[in-house]
């Protein structure tokens, strides 16, 4: 049942960044793709109807890692408290710098609002991108299986009390945020007409580019850190199926870019993104959250809730999804097709 | 302020008091615009179609900063709160995650359509969009009442061994004896806080002279279902609520009601000012027995006072406990009293001229949203001294590794950013107001009225001249 739960929830996680993913990745893109007011709003009017729905995945996805592994959640957000608070304030901000932006004619206010929807879409995607290095590395659980992170200690990630931020988390943040550029380019090119779409999608190129290197070295960086984690492969070498999604994902974008043809890179981003998603869950199995001992190590079986509250969340939870699939194929498909602006909107 | 659980505790009252400034208003304006959707619908006069477009567009401000607010509430409870978090989550996060499967994902979908699908997708959809906005941010009501309820009486669990609770009864906890009366007191504040605004909205419109039809809408829908929903705030919710108190929480209904020593035939505290060290009340105004006869229906009935309650079990802040409660009925009366008078005159067809009817209007809009954030105040202070009554204290949920420095730089973080949101909101709905009914469009709510000119970010003069 834990199993069964921790890939539930990695589900869950893997919707968020496939679909917050284009979102951030539009708001990270927007002052090198948009260069007028116009511009901005066709940005705003592409992922208005569903932003918002897409971070629900996030805080879906807490609820349920709350009650299916309340130990792994608490341990989790106390220990992280400063970073996750950051980020607490950075949706905030980049939720209102969407939703605020159209309702203002002035010049200076919209400048205001697109400064911090590029900030924040930004920093977000870097943040989450440490958030998951940080995962990998593992952090400096004691015996009761607590710790505290400060935000940075000596920027070593093998030193004994690593911070939030190392070379290596940092490295994890910038490849979320190429991954996350690259799969926003190419929603914006499927969404959009003319220079901005050209535009796009020439940003979508530089992405690819530096998403490929950058995932070369970050592969390289976390076994060299992490050796433990090829074990994985040894013993269940089917496991190589998720990495080899995520290659043929960047070789797909890099056909379908050169095609012109955005709507598959899309896809093949986001397959890229489902790739290394399944391939982290799939080395760190069943650890959750590593420690500095491996003794201490938090893992599926030492923070998953009683059988009885997994079992019947699994109800309810089911009933839940398939509901929610539902609304997110009528509004993409009441939305689909390129931004048309009227006056109304964004 | 030293200690950890002390500035977690502030943090999470200062959040999430906020944050509920906004929900109660857009539950109560959900039900307000799908009422009036459906009056357009059925009679076909286009100025109910316009004022729900206006509505909307009041509601979209409103729900966006409610959406904001409301992310941190759901990560708090693992980063200041760890140690509840893993003693009860399996059980309180049901309800919360259920909240985001039912509820978030209906309500972010079709909101959208909401805002944005009425000239596209036609009328039906358009009311069934506000149908499901309106089913949606209620059910996200339920969810978190429920998850109050199980704090105040907790249900259907048992001791770990390797310590915590488990969950062993799921229906037990969603249908919480505590949930009912909970849940339509609660809606019934919401609805109060939505129609008292819409009435005191319209009120406005017509002393000032402008829009006086939509003005007109606004009084006799907000004033007719802010009769009603005074009413059932205060019978048969409220009195549900004070009789569950009672006898589910007798250390919270004494600390409310002022009740220091234990009689019977207990009267009722309508004003006074406690005075917790002499443990007595400075110049009361009582009515002799109805505390008694209002909660046990029997007019000699003992009610047990702070005397018979150990000191560790009585709530901490009994001041501000009793401030809570009485701010809460005090204005409450108020307000219905204001609506039954406002209803008589719009039976008699005299409240669009009554300007001093009209001016009580107005005044009262910040009365629920005091209302509202008072009774939840009473609700939580009179848990106290028990994070989950009876089983967990508060200063044992708080979180072990996480300093009070720490939580102190994110509560003045959190200010900082609601001072901020505050102006905002306030800038943003004087605007639409101001602008009023008349510019709302069909194709959506966003930016329609002052539609800013293509390129204003190029600087072109014209831009900067408009209004």
């Amino acid at each position: 049942m834990p199993t069964l739960w921790f890939i539930l929830v990695g589900f869950m996680l893997t919707m968020y960044v496939l679909l917050d993913g284009f979102d951030l990745g539009a708001g990270a893109i927007a002052p090198f793709a948009a260069r007028t007011n116009r511009d901005h709003r066709i940005l705003l009017q592409a992922i208005g109807p569903v932003w918002d729905g897409n971070e629900v995945w996030l805080i879906a996805a807490g609820g349920t890692l709350f009650f299916t592994f309340p130990k792994l959640y608490a341990t989790s957000f106390s220990g992280f408290y400063l970073p996750l608070m950051i980020v607490l304030w950075l949706l905030m901000l980049r939720g209102l710098s969407i939703e605020l932006r159209g309702h203002f004619p002035s010049p200076l206010w919209g400048q205001f609002w697109d400064g911090l929807f590029f900030l924040g879409s930004a920093l977000l995607a870097i943040f989450l991108g440490a958030a998951v290095g940080n995962v990998v590395r593992g952090v400096s659980l004691d015996q009761q299986g607590r710790f505290f992170a400060p935000l940075w200690t000596d920027f070593d990630p093998r030193s004994p009390t690593p911070g939030i931020l190392d070379w290596y988390t940092i490295l994890i943040g910038l490849l979320a945020l190429s991954t996350l550029v690259l799969h926003g380019a190419n929603f914006i090119a499927v969404k959009t007409t003319a220079d901005l779409q050209q535009r796009t999608q020439r940003i979508a190129r530089l992405a690819l580019v530096s998403t490929v290197l950058l995932a070369a070295i970050s592969t390289v960086a976390t076994f060299w850190l992490r050796p433990v984690l090829l074990d994985r492969f040894a013993s269940q070498p089917l496991g190589a199926i998720f990495p080899l999604l995520a290659i043929a994902g960047l070789a797909t974008v890099g056909y379908a870019r050169w095609a012109d043809r955005d709507l598959l890179a899309l896809l093949a981003s986001g397959g890229y993104i489902l790739g290394i998603m399944s391939s982290t869950a799939f080395v760190l199995y069943p650890v959750v959250l590593p420690a500095v001992n491996p003794a201490n190590s938090l893992t599926i079986t030492n923070t998953a809730a009683p059988t009885y509250g997994l079992t019947v969340g699994l109800i309810w939870w089911g009933i839940g999804m398939v509901l929610a699939s539902i609304y997110l194929l009528v509004i993409y498909r009441l939305f689909r097709g390129k931004v048309q602006l009227d006056e109304s909107g964004y | 302020m030293n200690d950890a659980a002390t500035v977690s505790r502030l943090q999470f009252a200062f959040t999430v008091g906020y944050h509920y400034l906004f929900p109660q208003f857009t539950m109560g304006l959900a039900f307000l615009i799908f009422l009036l959707k459906t009056l357009y619908l059925r009679t076909k006069n286009e100025q109910y179609n316009q004022a729900t477009r206006f509505a909307t567009k009041i509601f979209a401000i409103s729900f966006i900063v409610g959406v904001v607010t409301g992310i941190p509430l759901e990560f708090q409870f693992g980063t200041n709160w760890a140690e509840f978090s893993s003693f009860a989550g399996n059980i309180i996060a049901q309800l919360l995650a259920m909240e985001g499967a039912f509820a978030f994902f209906l309500e972010s979908a079709f909101l959208g359509l909401l805002l944005f699908g009425e000239r596209r997708f036609g009328q039906r959809v358009h009311w069934l969009a506000s149908l499901l906005v309106f089913v949606g941010t209620w059910s996200s009501g339920f969810f978190i009442v429920a998850a109050n309820s199980w704090l105040q009486h907790p249900v259907g669990f048992q001791p770990q061994p390797g310590g915590g609770i488990a969950l062993t009864d799921y229906g037990a906890i969603l249908f919480n004896p505590w949930v009912g009366p909970q849940y339509l007191h609660t809606m019934t504040g919401a609805t109060i806080t939505g129609a008292v605004t819409m009435a005191g909205l319209g009120a406005y419109y017509l002393l000032q002279g402008q829009h006086r039809d939509y003005g007109q809408i606004f009084l006799r829908l907000g004033v007719t279902v802010g009769l009603i929903a005074t009413i059932i705030a205060l019978f048969p919710s409220g009195d549900w609520e004070g009789q569950q108190v009672a006898r589910l929480q007798p250390a919270k209904l004494a600390g409310m009601e002022g009740v220091f020593t234990t009689e019977s035939g207990s009267g009722i505290v309508l004003i006074g000012q406690p005075d917790v060290e002499l443990q007595r009340l400075d110049n009361p105004i009582v009515v002799p027995n109805l505390l008694s006869f209002l909660t046990f229906h029997r007019w000699n009935a003992q009610v047990i006072g702070l005397d018979q309650i150990p000191d560790d079990q009585q709530p901490d802040n009994i001041a501000f406990l009793y401030y809570a409660y009485h701010i809460m009925v005090g204005l409450g009366t108020i307000m219905l009293g204001v609506m039954l008078l406002a209803a008589l005159l719009l039976w008699a067809r005299r409240l669009y001229t009554s300007r001093w009817a009209l001016w009580l209007l107005l005044l009262i809009v910040p009365f629920p949203f005091i209302a509202n954030t008072a009774g939840w105040f009473t609700s939580e202070l009179g848990r106290q001294p028990w994070l989950i009554y009876g089983l967990l204290r508060t200063t044992d949920g708080d979180s072990t590794v996480v300093s009070s420095g720490n939580v102190l730089f994110t509560l003045l973080g959190f200010m900082g950013i609601y001072a901020l949101l505050w102006c905002l909101f306030l800038l943003l709905m004087l605007r639409e107001i101001t602008h009023g009914p008349e510019a709302a469009t069909a194709a959506g709510t966003h930016g329609v009225t002052t539609d800013p000119p293509d390129d204003f970010l190029d600087l072109d003069d014209t831009a900067l001249a408009k209004p």
